[in-house]
């Protein structure tokens, strides 16, 4: 019986580790943590600024955008709404629908980005543009190589080029190394990390605001149910004393 | 005047039982159920299963009130009661969260029969039913996973029912038919979630309660695989049986106590169980344009997903699939052996188990895996051969097998 277990535990752990070593794209991490408030409040901010021009959240609602991050109505309508939405709408993009093919491709909505490619790849994505004069708007990206955006973030990261190291696309390469600055952008590099950033987990949390409720509670239901549980084994030894 | 019960009871109880029988109820399965003092921790799993059960209905029933089964409404519908319904997120990470807890405590159920014999003479009928309840269960599962209406909801619906498409002759016609459409669809997902949400529960509701019915009338195995009502005291009770409540009701609380603990862990700090409850691609809607790179199904279908795959013929994969599933009925005939626990068996037999667990494991992981290799492709083979070999071979093994003596009387470990 006790070799059996044991088996069947050597043959979890066998399954656990393959399946880890299924995936094997190369990204830098992200590091997104919803509970930082003031990188919420930032990313709210450069999203509503650079990107959600072309891509809406559209299961996002302004209002809960505001109450999560703590923001008041006031703050929420001059800083975060351009599109004359009412604080209760969903987050639609400013971009008209018949423009859907402005840039060759329809800008996703970005709702669940983080939950179906994860956050690593948002923030990866964000800081692997670079310029590429065979593509139709001269940018490319080597996350997603052939992507139809531009780089919007390109004032504040500034302009880089493919490094030149002899490996194209710098498959296998840490994302850093992957490029060289030809021209400084307003903010340093280690600015423009923590902007990627914050967008990154304006994203992750847009993809699950419950996130922020889960695991506030979460805390409470599991000490309460690890209490319950030790008073039912007090309560199941007591009662089968005698059958002991 | 005839056919009128004296009842015991008095009061409220009284009048109740003697226009219901409510006493004689309660005492047949549970008040008065004697069953076997030396159950272990494989014996959990009964009353879990039931209570993952309830979970589902319950969690299901609260769902529906803001789920929209249509092709246009679904997947929004879904990030809706994530977002916009009060506490809509915490019943959603329960349904499906559930969902895998359910298939988990239910393996393990399955597998606990499995080691002591449960399943032998004079309890057939138990395990015939809890196998129709698994059949169910893996169909209403399906039907659920289509409902979200993500890219692996529309592709696997598609993969699954295509299968149906290999059934020579009738095939083709046979998969429009279940769709309601050519492609996977409005149709096919309206008509998934009226079997979903009616047919199957229903359907597994009765088949559980005939499981215990047919269980009450036979009594409960144990791990010594020891009939308890051979040996009986002066009042005719079994003197290794102890009454299901209070004993098993406090001790299945517990144990529902550590089920919960886990569950609300996966719940609330890792709902996606790292995208095997709920998968990565499946937070893109349906889209009948683009194919994902990879279609998986949910990990405990992922065994007989790898054995479908390992079979070169389409036909045959679906056939060999189906087997899978169906031989597990014939447990009970193809069991040769004069014990029914794994303590008094034989080194073949317990072999034969552990061989068979280890190429079911490696067949799930093998079936979540994308399976371009041809070592992996072999790899599925061999195990889907050791899977058919347990039970092909089981009436020579366990006929041959050495056992040793079975008490009398049931032993206590704890």
């Amino acid at each position: 019986m006790t070799k059996l277990i044991t088996t069947l535990l050597a043959a979890f752990l066998y399954a656990g580790t393959a399946m880890a070593a299924s995936t094997n794209v190369l990204l830098a991490q992200s590091e997104a943590n919803v509970s930082d408030e003031a990188s919420l409040q930032r990313g709210a901010s450069l999203y509503f600024n650079y990107c959600a021009g072309c891509h809406s959240i559209k299961y996002m609602r302004y209002t809960r955008i505001a109450s999560d991050l703590n923001l008041s109505e006031d703050q929420l309508m001059n800083n975060l709404v351009f599109t004359g939405a009412k604080p209760g709408d969903l987050v639609t993009a400013a971009m008209p629908e018949s423009s859907a093919d402005w840039f060759g491709a329809a800008p996703p909505d970005l709702s669940l980005t983080a939950r179906s490619r994860g956050s690593d790849w948002i923030y990866s994505y964000l800081k692997a543009f670079y310029v590429d004069p065979s593509r139709p708007l001269g940018w490319n990206n080597t996350v997603f190589p052939a992507a139809s955006m531009p780089n919007v973030l390109w004032d504040r990261q500034g302009i880089q080029t493919l490094a030149t190291h002899g490996d194209e696309g710098g498959h296998g390469m840490r994302l850093e190394d992957q490029f060289e600055l030809a021209v400084e952008g307003t903010r340093t590099a280690a600015q423009f990390t923590q902007d990627a950033r914050d967008i990154t987990n304006f994203l992750t949390y847009v993809g699950e605001p419950a996130a922020l409720q889960r695991e506030k509670y979460g805390i409470w239901v599991f000490f309460y149910l690890l209490l319950l549980t030790g008073l039912l084994y007090v309560l199941k030894h007591e009662y089968w004393r005698d059958v002991h | 005047m005839a056919g009128e019960r004296t009842s015991t009871a008095t009061g409220i109880l009284g009048w109740f039982d003697q226009r219901l029988p409510v006493v004689d109820f309660w005492n047949k399965h549970v008040g008065q159920y004697y069953a076997p003092k030396n159950f272990n921790f494989w014996y959990y799993f009964g009353s879990l299963a039931l209570l993952m059960l309830v979970n589902q209905i319950v969690t299901g029933i609260w769902l529906t009130m803001h789920y929209k089964p249509t092709e246009a409404e679904a997947f929004a519908s879904v990030e809706y009661i994530m977002r916009d319904v009060p506490w809509g997120w915490l019943i959603r990470y329960m349904h499906s969260t559930g969902a895998s807890f359910f298939f988990a405590v239910v393996y393990l159920h399955m597998f606990r029969a499995l080691i002591y014999g449960s399943y032998q003479k004079p309890r057939e009928l138990i395990w015939v039913l809890g196998m129709f309840i698994f059949l169910a269960l893996m169909a209403e599962g399906f039907l659920g996973y289509v409902l979200p209406w993500g890219q692996m909801s529309f592709w696997g619906a598609q993969v699954i029912v295509s299968l149906f498409g290999a059934i020579p002759w009738i095939g083709p016609d046979l998969v429009i038919w279940i769709q309601g459409d050519f492609l996977p669809s409005d149709a096919t997902l309206n008509r998934f979630f009226a079997l979903h949400v009616i047919a199957m529960p229903l359907a597994i509701l009765l088949l559980v309660v005939l499981h215990l019915a047919a269980l009450h009338e036979v009594g409960s195995n144990n791990p010594d695989g020891v009939d308890i009502k051979k040996v009986k005291d002066a009042s005719g009770k079994p003197l290794d049986g102890i009454p299901f409540h209070p004993y098993y009701t406090v001790k299945d609380m517990f144990g529902a106590g550590v089920l919960l603990c886990l569950f609300a862990a996966v719940i609330f700090f890792e709902p996606t169980f790292g995208g095997q409850f709920l998968e990565h691609d499946n937070f893109i809607e349906a889209n009948p344009m683009v194919t994902p790179e990879q279609i998986k199904p949910v990990w405990y279908y992922t065994p007989y997903y790898a054995m479908l795959r390992a079979v070169p013929d389409k036909l045959m994969g679906v056939v060999v699939m189906g087997a899978a599933t169906m031989i597990f009925f014939l447990l009970p005939w193809l069991d040769r052996s004069p014990v029914r626990s794994i303590r008094y068996r034989g080194p073949l037999t317990k072999a034969a188990i552990s061989l068979f667990v280890i190429s079911f494991l490696v067949l799930a992981v093998l079936g979540s895996r994308s399976g371009g290799g041809i070592a992996e492709t072999w790899l599925a083979r061999v195990c889907t051969f050791i899977y058919f070999s347990f039970f092909i071979l089981m009436p020579i093994y366990t006929k041959m097998d050495r056992v040793k003596p079975v008490p009398e009387r049931v032993t206590m470990h704890d």
